[in-house]
């Protein structure tokens, strides 16, 4: 337990220090959020309509760019190593080094979430449902992305081939997100089906995200 | 015979270099019989002539996901038990299911233009088969993306079966936020209400379908082995001239 309570003040200290990078991530989610009105137009009705949307799609890719370092350092540096070898299991040194990017890189998105909303027209309830589904999705997010992080550090490739395939294991997130946000705010449909299918999609990642990444850690690094 | 046997690649090419010319002939025969047959089908009430799309379209959308089954077993075989041929099996499999998928995909928008008059439509099961697409060709993006067979091998391994999880809670993502924004317009093939008419031809063409995979599966492995063993023979051979 020290183990790993260890793990993830030592990866947060990482990602917040300079070179760290965690919050280059709310730097591009601030960017991409204020591309979209040169884009489709300053009319801020429909803005407000796709608000929940553009925010979501920000979140992605945002937790998509920060998790391309998620084990490249540590693999450059050796440390990498040393965990795979370590007696805790693999799986769970996965899982909080998953929780500790999380932490550094998905609770800012989260909070930067409202100053966001009010560029996009969106009101009180519409802003705190957009970062209560990103509160409830963005694990999910980090938790499937990092099977994709952990392939491409063992293929000693990132960028895009990461995008390319986490990108289509993260869209059952995005339809549930967008829905239960755009359900709180205009939907005939209750906020809460589709909000707890969301909470199911992370606690599945939870599970099926450490093994993945563990596997792949095991098998591909020599 | 077991599986085992298998296991060596040399065994695994003399069995196929016997079993192979029968396998084709049978799905020659077949694709034959069920082409004549799907021609022979009556025209449907509704849809005239376009019905008989059906009878390519539906063996290859099944097929798209039969294939991905079939990578799940071998990367099973890859992690677990460690089968040499299962790599091999996995790296040969995903472009013929990659292609299966696109002829479903094409198929499926032909059969739409007359019946929906458009295209594509962001239908509930257009949509999922596009991801599908999209996940093989995301599989074949990374087994091209690393020089050494086995390491690529194990990631794609891990990846299938990952999607293998995967694509059933996507599938069920698809068709839930297709009925939230659409209800669905679209007159549909009840399954058990197929008249004898379609379903024998139907069930022929699936049966010849799946034996042309099989064949194109076996002949590609057997390509894939070939190259294996050239590749290894260019390097011991690139050795030797290093060390003359």
């Amino acid at each position: 337990m020290t183990a790993l309570s260890a793990l993830i003040r030592r990866d947060i200290r990482i990602a917040l220090r300079v070179g760290g990078g965690a919050l280059i991530g709310v730097l591009f989610f601030l960017t991409v959020t204020v591309l979209m009105p040169f884009a489709v137009g300053p009319d801020l009705a429909l803005l407000s309509r796709l608000g929940p949307a553009i925010l979501w799609l920000g979140a992605l890719l945002a937790s998509l760019l920060t998790l391309d370092r998620l084990f490249t350092a540590d693999h450059e540096d050796g440390s990498l190593d040393l965990i795979v070898m370590s007696r805790t299991p693999l799986e769970l040194a996965c899982a909080a080094k998953a929780l500790a990017h999380w932490l550094a890189a998905g609770l800012p998105l989260i909070v930067a979430t409202p100053a966001l909303g009010l560029l996009l027209n969106l009101d009180g309830t519409a802003t705190v449902a957009v970062a209560l589904t990103l509160l409830a999705g963005t694990p999910a997010l980090t938790f499937t992305g990092m099977i994709g992080a952990a392939l491409a550090v063992t293929l000693h490739r990132g960028g895009l081939l990461l995008a390319v395939l986490v990108l289509p294991l993260s869209i059952p997130v995005l339809i549930f997100g967008v829905a239960a946000s755009q359900a709180a705010i205009t939907g005939p449909m209750s906020f809460g089906t589709p909000f707890s299918i969301l909470c199911a999609l992370s606690l599945v990642s939870f599970v099926v995200g450490p093994f993945a990444a563990a596997a792949s850690l095991r098998h591909g690094l020599d | 015979m077991s599986l085992i046997d298998l296991a060596n690649p040399t065994k695994f090419l003399a069995l196929t270099a016997r079993v192979l010319p029968w396998l084709a002939g049978a799905t020659v025969i077949l694709l034959l019989i069920g082409l004549y047959q799907s021609a022979m089908a009556p025209d449907d009430y509704q849809q005239g002539a376009t019905v008989k799309i059906m009878f390519i379209h539906v063996p290859n959308a099944w097929l798209s996901m039969f294939v991905w089954g079939i990578m799940s077993i071998a990367s099973l075989g890859t992690l677990v038990w460690r089968h040499p041929l299962a790599d091999v099996a996995a790296k040969a499999a995903a472009p013929i299911g990659a292609a299966f998928t696109f002829l479903a995909l094409v198929t499926g928008s032909l059969w739409g233009r007359p019946m929906w008059g458009t295209y594509w439509e962001w239908d509930a099961r257009l949509t999922s088969v596009l991801i599908l697409f999209l996940m093989y060709l995301g599989l074949i993006a990374l087994w091209r993306a690393v020089e050494d067979p086995s390491r690529a091998a194990r990631a794609a391994a891990v990846l299938t079966l990952v999607g293998a999880i995967n694509i059933p809670i996507i599938k069920f993502s698809v068709d839930w936020w297709n009925t939230l924004h659409q209800p669905a317009s679209v007159i549909r093939m009840g399954g058990p209400t197929l008249d004898n008419a379609f379903l024998i031809p139907l069930l022929i063409m699936a049966i010849a379908f799946s034996l042309l995979f099989i064949t194109l599966h076996l002949a590609a492995m057997r390509n894939e082995i070939l190259r294996r063993r050239v590749r290894s023979l260019q390097m011991m051979q690139a050795n030797q001239q290093r060390a003359a």
